[in-house]
């Protein structure tokens, strides 16, 4: 059996997508700034998908900007609520512990620029709040950014009151909706976001593209400087196919969400429950707010990197949070924010499934889980001080 | 291309000397579960002979292969022979390893020196 569990990571392009990809590849390949037709007829597709998107998202098209991917659209996001928070001398930031590093690495650069970061801490199940939002808030704010769902621990954050919080204190709300879109509703206006993120190859679009959107008013600051292109915001001739096929994309999952939901998450649930049975296992994030793909745990007495090389001689793909995996010696800077020890974060496992699982590879992944873990556990000295009694486990 | 070699994969699948050894008249045990990686040792010695080897190990492909290479490497090998066995040693009979993951490979020939030690400590002998 072949799963690919790891949609975090990214997706499949769906059959739409790459089909409407495809005329902007040989047929209407000008490029939109040229006035000849060839160009002016890809000038008219990029309007078409902008509007599009902008009427999924609700919000306007000229509030969206199309960026190379959720990375650069935290970067500019963050960097441009920054600038103008400088400009009235507001220098205070508020963000999460458990932000992809997009978002963390940019406060890292702004930190050195001598704006003061406040990481708020999250709690061990994964949800931050609105009311430790506005305890950190202060008159000098200009910035908060949360994450919609996060990529890791899947729990999706209230971010509709934590806009309505921010709104309230006259302070700009970034959300990173990167594993949220095409999987959680999203209304710009009634979840009172300023700023959002969105990356298109999370939901079955192409790699290399994304949106950032900004309220109308929010002067953007240039994170890549040239040409006119998207109102001066953003340089660089347009990557029509790939906005093309992340408007299909977008277009195609919005419409599926209730039913992809439905399908999953009870599957989602028989996956959680089937792998609580292993014995000093422990789920990560809270089990009903949490996207309806994301399925995460750490197995005590074992190291994730080889859970997922097993796991891969098997047909499954997934991921760890290991540091094995990542190549430093710290595991996970999420399963840490929310308070697992480095010994317990080490051996952690996400399965991200896509929206055609099906229970018979839910029950696989539940036995091969079970079996690898068993193993891994017997050749184990951790597992063997654990059990014998030597050590305690942190895991009951 | 892959992560690792097909002889890491190999060793990985099939790790040889898994186990513990009762009695053993060396055991090492290095690394920590904060860092990732845990490998444990044990020696059987007979006439400054290893006569038998074998491991556990806690961590990543890197470390499970290292140890298995590791062991079979020094079985059936005098004791003054075993101590001279180095990582590097080891990564190559593996056919390399990736760059970041050569600290695992480390604890192999440290946790062999450390079960060496402990030999040489029962049996009242210093180096
Ligand atoms: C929450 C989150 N933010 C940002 C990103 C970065 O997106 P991209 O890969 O499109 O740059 C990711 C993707 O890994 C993500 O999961
Ligand atoms: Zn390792």
């Amino acid at each position: 059996m072949n799963i690919y569990a790891d949609n975090a990571a990214t997706t499949k392009m769906s059959k739409a997508a790459i089909e409407a990809m495809l005329p902007y590849m040989d047929e209407i390949y000008g490029n939109p700034s040229s006035l000849h037709s060839v160009g002016q007829r890809a000038n008219e597709a990029l309007a078409d998908a902008r509007m599009r998107i902008a009427t999924l998202l609700n919000c306007e098209p000229r509030e969206i900007t199309f960026t190379s991917g959720g990375s650069e659209a935290d970067n500019q996001a963050l960097i441009s609520a920054a600038k103008l928070g400088e400009r009235v001398g507001k220098k205070h930031i508020i963000s999460t512990a458990f932000e992809h590093h997009a978002v963390l690495h940019t406060l890292d650069k702004l930190g050195k620029m001598g704006f003061e970061i406040t990481l708020l801490d999250v709690p061990e199940n994964g949800l931050i709040t609105p009311e430790e939002v506005e305890a950190a808030i202060r008159p000098d704010t200009c910035l908060v950014s949360v994450m919609y769902a996060n990529n890791e621990i899947g729990t999706v954050q209230p971010i509709t009151e934590i806009g309505a919080v921010c709104r309230a204190h006259g302070v700009l709300f970034h959300t990173d909706a990167v594993q949220a879109a095409g999987h959680l509703h999203i209304d710009i206006k009634a979840q009172n976001i300023d700023m959002l993120s969105l990356s298109a190859h999370k939901f079955h679009g192409p790699k290399g593209i994304g949106v950032l959107y900004s309220k109308k008013g929010i002067l953007l600051s240039n994170v890549i400087e040239g040409g006119a292109q998207e109102r001066g915001k953003r340089a660089g001739t347009e990557n029509l196919p790939a906005i093309m096929g992340m408007a299909a994309a977008l277009e195609e999952a919005c419409h599926s969400i209730d039913e992809h939901a439905a399908h999953l998450i009870p599957l989602r649930n028989k996956l959680i429950d089937g792998l609580a049975q292993i014995p000093h296992s422990i789920l990560n994030g809270d089990k009903d707010k949490r996207l309806p793909s994301n399925v995460h745990f750490c197995f005590e007495g074992i190291e994730g990197e080889s859970l997922l090389l097993l796991l891969d001689d098997k047909g499954i793909c997934a991921s760890s949070g290991s540091a094995c995996t990542s190549g430093s010696l710290d595991p996970s800077h999420v399963l840490l924010a929310i308070g697992r020890p480095h010994e317990i974060a080490h051996g952690s496992l996400r399965l991200s499934l896509s929206e055609d699982v099906t229970e018979e590879e839910v029950d696989y992944m539940i036995q091969a889980v079970t079996d690898v873990v068993t193993y891994l556990r017997n050749m184990s000295p951790v597992w063997r001080e654990l059990t014998s009694g030597k050590s305690e486990f942190i895991i009951k | 291309m892959a992560l690792y070699s097909e002889k890491v994969m190999d060793h990985f699948r099939n790790p040889r000397n898994v186990g513990v050894i009762e009695n053993a008249d060396g055991v090492g045990k290095v690394g920590n579960a904060k860092c990732g990686d845990i490998m444990e040792i044990y020696l059987k010695i007979d006439n400054d002979i290893i006569t038998d080897a074998k491991f556990e190990t806690f961590g990543c492909g890197s470390a499970i292969a290292s140890s298995s290479m590791a062991t079979e490497m020094i079985k059936g090998k005098p004791v003054s022979e075993a101590a001279q066995l180095t990582n590097k040693a080891v990564t190559e009979a593996l056919d390399g390893l990736p760059p970041q993951k050569i600290h695992c490979s480390v604890l192999a020939e440290e946790a062999i020196k450390k079960a060496l030690d402990d030999y040489y400590q029962k049996n009242g002998e210093s180096k």
